[in-house]
This record gives structure tokens, C-alpha cells and sequence, in this order.
């Protein structure tokens, strides 16, 4: 946990940063509102209706697909720390390479599995037609 | 932890920190000269000797601008959003390495704030963190345009967020960390990743200029069509930490790509010792921003999911595959 | 909240655009970076999706139309500047023509082949602004400014002979309002000699970007059935595949003698407008180029002593003259009774000016069939069904100025 404490420490002092820039603007940034002022930046005349109405968003099923793909992607990651391991027969050497002769193909083939799984779903998305929304 | 660990740990931050922002003043001015070469103008050049002193008028007139707050605006929020982003724009740069350790006053400092076991994802998250602030603006601003700006926040990241993942899963399984250091150090034994790694350097690129909304990706300002998009609400200093955040982003992952495939800190001669390697690095990279944001028209954000979708995560996805065969095959 | 009822339009392909109710109406000018002036479009989204847009306009009348009712046919040429500013010579000369046919009187050879030159000229001018725009709307920000570096030579030139650089009321009823000054034509065919070079940088910046293409190919696609059934004029309709240029299908000032094609493509698209008004500054090169070779040497106003001002020098010896000018500057000439309608291709399509004349020194009607505007009605067919971003490219694409829609 020690290697955290580095960041926690400057976690702390960004948001001090960002509160202090708020903190000053509040100082130095004088308000003269008038209603014309502080209405609603809508090409310079009333807006028509609110911006808080019910809304589309017709990316929606694409941001779903996402969240599947994502988690897949995290998968993945710890996989490919440990690959050259995984490609390895026998324990790697203390210089991080494989003894020779001893391939494996158990990682290759593995990933291969899980990424032709991921493959077939990107592929059926796409042509169902999800991921054109429009 | 000793005293001395957290001393040098403040140090560290606050130099961060300021580097940080001093990166970002500077770069708004350098990127207005380098758009002012290429546009047959000189960019700002009054301010003090070659406008040296243009960010410092610029913040003094962004601070004493009239504080706008319109109606209707949901004001924690409205003013969380612009602490998000530049929160997690600062806080990314925590696990890159400048430099190799060097020792300094008798101590031996390793040139980076934090190394831990899982440094890059920290980066990324950090990157997609910053997304919320740019997703809340729009929905607290109660305007429009604000709403549809963070709206293709939201479009932006499902699109890039993949293939950025993915594009540094060939880097992992060569250098076996997440680690940056390691990741450097590994580099600064053999090859620098990029010619191992060509494919993903480009998919890494691009999706990272995606990620930091900058042209041809500016999509949530886009000030053609949605005015000012996420921030069109928002005056003085508290627009200053959107575009604080902006530039900030641009550094970081700048730093990112020259730490995972140009070598980092690491150069080929000893003719620069390594945080100045890093730096010019960084500033290529920061160019290239600049000579594209001159040259490209924008994106429309459909098109972006599909460049997202149907290109870089494929490609990704081959990047991998054909770097799990190559390592496999040279074991 | 009241929200807002369901409103839907037809999409240019015909198709009846469904709508679920979740529509956000949104005003997106008068004061919008992109709608190239005072224009307000009142779009109603789904998503970003576009499926109703309604123009609004008015918010740059001036009244010109009922001001040229209380001008001389003379003090008119100042208010044809102002609408199309982009194109003021172009203006000019649809102005001075309508006028001429009104007095049965032609302008002398030297004014007529200066105002083929000023006209082609005025079109590189125009359509150099709005190349510099559309590429800046589609986000590309640098050919704006090798676009302006070029105009200002053009800008140059036009204050060179007459003092001003937008407003410039050079072309009078009768013929110009002066010789070029010395030394005009000179920088005129070096510019010209040069230009197309610069065209071919500007293309190097957009024609083959992919981004580009990708933002202009089959966006805003009008048939050109409904081109012609919405009256569209100049490049958008040539875009079409409507070979109609009233250069060639109602010559005026001699172009029937000079060697020019009429550049059309079929895709009806942004992409394709583009590329006839990269191809139209290439032909408005040949044509100015052609004019300079010709240019005739002899005056540039009408001897006529009832519509040309005198000159300066005769006022002092001569009271006809002193009389003449009298007369002219305080009532104006006075054409016979009658209409005409006289319109001239100019860079945004045919201007016409419909003049009522009622044999007093001021016109009683003057109408001006402003391409601007009748263009403008284009776009809601093109836009509906497309993206906001879409609409940006085609806002562009029709080069509407605003002094002019809204006279």
C-alpha cells in the first residue's frame, strides 16, 4: 500500500489546487447579472423549451456493447502481464526469458479462444447492425 | 514511511503540480505560434519579448472576467465539473517516470512520484475519469448545447476507449508489467516499443487524441456547430480549468506514448540526461497535436464510433494476436 | 413541462422521418459561429439527428428595396453593395445592366470587357470566402487563412480603382466609375498568372482528406428534380447535373466570345458543390485572363451627356457641363416609363433586379431576385434526416449571405 501514499498525497493537493483556482474565482469574479445575462446561451435569443426534457440518445446500445467489450478488454490485460510465462513450458529464467526448448502454447491458444469469442460477438454486433445507430 | 520519504513525496507533488501547470501556460502559447506559422500569421508576439508573457496576461484577464452563472444551472454540479476534470488531469501524471533514479543531497530519488504494480491502469483511469467532467458540465449547464457537448463526451469515450485499451496489451506482454518504470527500463535494455509496436503506437495515437477531445476529434466543443459545446456556459477561471484540463490531458498522455514506445526518459546518446529526453519527446508529440489540429477537419461523432469500432478495435485485437504469435515464436 | 408535440418532416429521399417524442427544439442562430450571419434555424432533434429544420429570417432587414424608391437610379448602386457584400461588383453590373436596357443605352466596349474582368474577379473573391469558411465550419481551420491571403490581393486591387475595398460601387449605370488607374492591370495577370497555383494548394489541403470527404460525400443530396423544383440557382443546382449558367444560356457583356466550360457534376451533394466552385475559380481565371488580352482601349462611360456625370475638368469652362451635372446630381436621369427584368449569373447564382421606372428620376419599384435567399429554401430538404454536424457542411455548401436574403 506504501506506493499509494505518493498519490494519495498528491491526490490531495490537486484538489486543493482546484478548489483554491474555484475559491479565487469567486474572489476576483465579479457577478453583475441581469435576466437577459444570465438566462441560457441559446444563439442569442429565448431558448425555445428547456434542456432538461426527455432526450434521445441514440448511442445507447453501443454504450451497453461497451461495457461487455470493456470487461472483456480487462481480461485481457493480465493475461498479457503474464504472457511470456504462460508461453513457457517450464519457469521462466531470472532474465525473464524462456529456457530454450520449451514452448508452450498454452497461452497463445487460450487467448485464442477468448478473443475468437470476443470476435464472433463484435462481428454478430456488427451485423445485426448495433453499432449503427443512426 | 520515514519523514524523509514524505518530504520528498511533497516535493515531488508540488513540483508536479507546478510543472504541470507551467506545461499547460506554455503550451497554449506555443500552439498558437506553431497554428500562427502555418496560418501566415505570427500568433500573439506582443506580451513581453515573443509574447513569452501572453499566459500570464491571459490568466490575469480569464481571473477578473464577470462571474456569469445563468439560471437554472444545478451549481454543485456546475462547478464540480470543471474540479473533476482538471482533478484527474493532474493526478494522471503520478506514475510517470521522468528520469532514472539519481541521487540528490545524498539520497538516492528515483525521478517519479509513484511506481506501483498497476501504474498504466492508473493512467487510464484517470483519462477516462476525466470524462465525467466534461458529461456533468453539459448536464448541469441547462443549456443545449452544453447537453449535447457532453453527450458526445459520452459517445467519445465508448468509441476510443477499446482500442486505446487494447492498443497497450502488446506493450504488457512484452515488457511482463504495468509498471512504467520497468516498462522504460525494459525499453532502455532492448528496442524502443514503437518498432516493435508499430500498429498500436498509430491506434495508441489516435485514440488518445480522441481521449484528450482535441482536433480532428474536438467533438464536445466543436465550436461550429455546438458553439462551445460543454463549456459554452462557463466564463473566467472556471472555463480556465476546462481548458487547464485540456492541455494538461494533451501533456500526459504525450508523456504516455514517449514512456511506453519512444524509450521515456531513455535516449539513444548521453547527450541529454533523461527528464530532458522525456521533455523533448513530449514536445514532438505536442507538435504533432498542433500540426494536425491545423491540417484536419473534424470528425462527426458517428463516424468516430465507427473509426472506433469497426477499425481500431480490430486492428487491436490482430496487434495482439500477432504479438502473442511473436513472442510464442522467439521464446 | 409541456413537451413539446411530435413534428416531423420529409427527408430529401422522400422518406417520412419517425419520430418517438423524445425531440428537443433547439434555436441555433442568429448568433451562431456557423449559420454565416444572422440566419436562425429552428431545428427540432432526436439525438443529434436533425428532423425538422425551419429558416427564420429577418433579423439583418434593412429595407433596401423600399430605400431604392427614394434614391436616384445613380445613389442605388451604393445599397447593391451592401446586400451580397461578397460579391458587390457582381451586383454592381446586374444594377447597371437592368438600368441600361431601362435608358435603351450600352456601356462602350473598354467598360464592357472591365466588367467581365471585375466580375470574374468578384466570383474568385466570393467563392475564396466561402471556401475559407466551409472548410473552417467543417473544422479545418488553416485554408481559411490561404483563402484570405488571396482575397486581400483581390481586395487590393478592388480599392486600388475605387477606393474601397467591400463597398466598392464601381460599376455605374452607363459604364464605370473610372478607368483602372495605372499599373491595375499589371497586378491584375500576375495575380491571375499565379492563382491557379494557389488553387491547387488549397485542394491539396481538402480534395483527397479523407476526413473531408468523409464529412461532404453524400451529405445534403438534392435530386435535380428538386433543385429545379425549389428554383436553386448557380453552383448547388450545376452540382446537380443542371448545366444552367446564364453566362452561356443569356449572354450578357460579350461572354458568348470568350472561351469558358460550364463545369456540372451529377452528385448533388457538398462534396460535388465543392468541387464546381474549385472548378469555377479555374474557369473565372481563363475568363479574366481572356478579358485583359482584349481590353480595348477608348472610354468607360457612356458619351451620353443626359446619364454620365461630366468630368470634373469640364465644370469649370463649360455651363452645359456645369448645367448637365446640375441636373444629374439633384434629380438623376429619368429613364422612359416602362419594366425590365435583368439578371446576370453572379457567383451565388442569377441576381435580377426587376425595375418599375415611372419617368421620374427615381425608381418606382425596384425587386431584386436575391440567389442568396431562393438558394436558402433548399435547405431544410437537405437537411432533415442528417446530423447537426451535417447541417454545418450544407449551411456552407448554399454560401448564403444574409445582407442579401434578407434586403
Amino acid at each position: 500500500m506504501r506506493a499509494y501514499v505518493p498519490v494519495l498525497l498528491l491526490l490531495g493537493f490537486v484538489i486543493a489546487n482546484a478548489v483554491l483556482i474555484i475559491g479565487i474565482s469567486h474572489l476576483t469574479m465579479r457577478a453583475r447579472p441581469t435576466p437577459v445575462k444570465s438566462s441560457a446561451y441559446e444563439s442569442g435569443i429565448p431558448a425555445l423549451g428547456d434542456a432538461r426534457e426527455r432526450f434521445s440518445v441514440k448511442f445507447y446500445m453501443v454504450a451497453m456493447l461497451f461495457i461487455i467489450f470493456d470487461i472483456e478488454t480487462v481480461f485481457m490485460i493480465p493475461w498479457g502481464v503474464y504472457y511470456r510465462q504462460l508461453s513457457c513450458a517450464v519457469p521462466l529464467l531470472a532474465s525473464g526469458v524462456c529456457p530454450p526448448g520449451n514452448i508452450s502454447f498454452f497461452g497463445l491458444g487460450e487467448m485464442l479462444i477468448f478473443m475468437a469469442a470476443l470476435l464472433v460477438g463484435l462481428i454478430y454486433v456488427w451485423k445485426k447492425g448495433a453499432l449503427q445507430w443512426d | 514511511m520515514t519523514g524523509g520519504d514524505i518530504i520528498e513525496a511533497v516535493v515531488k507533488s508540488l513540483i508536479i503540480i507546478v510543472a504541470l501547470l507551467t506545461a499547460f501556460a506554455y503550451m497554449t502559447l506555443y500552439e498558437r505560434r506553431i497554428l500562427g506559422r502555418m496560418q501566415l500569421r505570427s500568433g500573439p508576439n506582443r506580451v513581453g519579448p515573443a509574447g513569452l508573457l501572453q499566459p500570464v496576461a491571459d490568466g490575469v484577464k480569464l481571473a477578473f472576467k464577470q462571474a456569469i452563472t445563468p439560471r437554472g444551472v444545478d451549481k454543485p454540479l456546475y462547478l464540480l465539473a470543471p474540479a473533476i476534470s482538471v482533478v484527474t488531469a493532474l493526478s494522471a501524471f503520478a506514475v510517470i517516470p521522468v528520469g532514472p533514479t539519481y541521487n540528490i543531497f545524498g539520497r538516492a530519488i528515483p525521478f517519479h512520484l509513484a511506481d506501483f504494480n498497476v501504474g498504466l491502469l492508473f493512467v487510464l483511469a484517470m483519462g477516462s475519469l476525466g470524462a465525467y467532467g466534461i458529461v456533468l458540465a453539459g448536464y448541469a449547464s441547462n443549456n443545449k448545447y452544453s447537453l449535447l457537448g457532453g453527450l458526445r463526451a459520452a459517445a467519445q469515450l465508448i468509441s476510443y476507449e477499446l482500442a486505446l485499451g487494447l492498443s497497450l496489451v502488446g506493450i504488457l506482454m512484452i515488457s511482463g508489467s504495468l509498471s512504467l518504470t520497468a516498462i522504460v527500463e525494459g525499453q532502455a535494455r532492448g528496442l524502443w516499443y514503437i518498432l516493435v509496436q508499430p500498429l498500436a503506437f498509430v491506434i495508441y495515437l489516435i485514440s488518445a487524441i480522441a481521449e484528450t477531445n482535441r482536433a480532428p476529434f474536438d467533438l464536445v466543443e466543436a465550436e461550429q456547430e455546438l458553439v462551445g459545446g460543454y463549456h459554452t456556459e462557463y466564463t473566467g477561471l472556471r472555463f480556465a480549468l476546462f481548458f487547464m484540463a485540456e492541455y494538461i490531458n494533451m501533456v500526459t498522455v504525450s508523456a504516455l506514448a514517449a514512456t511506453l514506445f519512444l524509450g521515456g526518459w531513455h535516449g539513444p546518446f548521453d547527450l541529454l540526461s533523461g527528464p530532458w529526453w522525456l521533455l523533448a519527446k513530449i514536445i514532438l508529440i505536442l507538435t504533432l497535436y498542433v500540426v494536425l489540429r491545423a491540417t484536419l477537419p473534424r470528425l462527426r461523432y458517428d463516424q468516430l464510433m465507427r473509426l472506433g469500432w469497426h477499425w481500431l478495435l480490430p486492428l487491436a485485437l490482430l496487434n495482439v494476436v500477432l504479438t502473442a504469435i511473436g513472442i510464442t515464436l522467439l521464446q | 413541462m409541456a413537451i413539446a408535440p411530435p413534428r416531423g418532416d420529409t427527408a430529401a429521399n422522400g422518406t417520412q422521418v419517425i419520430l418517438s417524442g423524445d425531440s428537443m427544439t433547439i434555436n441555433m442562430g442568429p448568433q451562431h459561429p456557423s449559420t454565416h450571419g444572422v440566419l436562425r434555424l429552428v431545428l427540432d432533434l432526436e439525438g443529434e439527428t436533425v428532423t425538422r429544420c425551419e429558416p427564420v429570417i429577418g433579423y439583418l432587414h434593412t429595407g433596401f428595396e423600399k430605400t431604392y424608391e427614394e434614391k436616384t437610379y445613380l445613389q442605388g448602386v451604393v445599397l447593391t453593395d451592401r446586400m451580397d457584400y461578397l460579391a458587390p461588383l457582381s451586383n454592381n453590373l446586374g444594377y447597371a445592366l437592368a438600368i441600361e436596357r431601362l435608358l435603351g443605352i450600352e456601356a462602350p466596349p473598354r467598360a464592357t470587357v472591365i466588367r467581365v474582368l471585375l466580375a470574374e474577379l468578384t466570383r474568385i473573391n466570393n467563392h475564396l470566402v466561402w471556401l475559407g469558411t466551409q472548410a473552417l465550419d467543417l473544422g479545418a481551420m488553416s485554408a481559411f487563412f490561404y483563402c484570405f491571403r488571396e482575397r486581400e490581393v483581390l481586395l487590393d486591387l478592388f480599392e486600388m480603382m475605387s477606393g474601397a475595398r467591400l463597398m466598392t460601387s464601381f460599376i455605374r449605370p452607363g459604364g464605370l466609375m473610372a478607368d483602372l488607374p495605372d499599373g491595375w492591370i499589371e497586378r491584375a495577370e500576375s495575380f491571375l498568372r499565379e492563382f491557379p497555383g494557389h488553387i491547387v494548394e488549397y485542394e491539396s489541403l481538402l480534395t483527397e482528406n479523407e476526413i473531408f470527404k468523409e464529412r461532404t460525400i453524400g451529405i445534403g443530396i438534392l435530386s435535380p428534380e428538386q433543385a429545379q423544383a425549389l428554383d436553386l440557382t448557380g453552383p448547388s443546382l450545376r452540382a446537380c447535373g443542371i448545366p444552367w449558367d446564364l453566362r452561356k444560356l443569356a449572354p450578357y457583356c460579350g461572354y458568348e466570345t470568350y472561351d469558358f466550360a460550364v463545369p456540372t457534376l451529377t452528385g448533388g451533394d457538398v462534396y460535388d458543390r465543392y468541387l464546381i466552385r474549385m472548378a469555377e475559380m479555374r474557369e473565372s481565371t481563363k475568363i479574366a485572363l481572356q478579358a485583359i488580352d482584349r481590353l480595348p482601349t477608348g472610354p468607360v462611360m457612356t458619351a451620353d451627356r443626359k446619364i454620365a456625370i461630366p468630368p470634373r475638368a469640364e465644370l469649370a469652362t463649360s455651363m452645359e457641363a456645369l448645367i448637365h451635372h446640375f441636373k444629374l446630381v439633384s434629380e438623376g436621369f429619368k429613364p422612359p416609363e416602362g419594366e425590365v427584368y435583368t439578371c446576370i449569373e453572379s457567383p451565388k447564382g442569377e441576381i435580377g433586379f426587376y425595375l418599375v421606372s415611372d419617368g421620374t428620376g427615381k425608381p418606382y419599384r425596384c425587386h431584386v431576385r436575391a440567389p442568396s435567399f431562393i438558394n436558402l429554401q433548399s435547405l431544410p430538404p437537405m437537411s432533415v434526416g442528417g446530423l447537426v454536424a451535417d447541417l454545418v457542411a450544407i449551411i456552407g455548401s448554399i454560401d448564403p449571405v444574409l445582407g442579401e436574403v434578407d434586403r
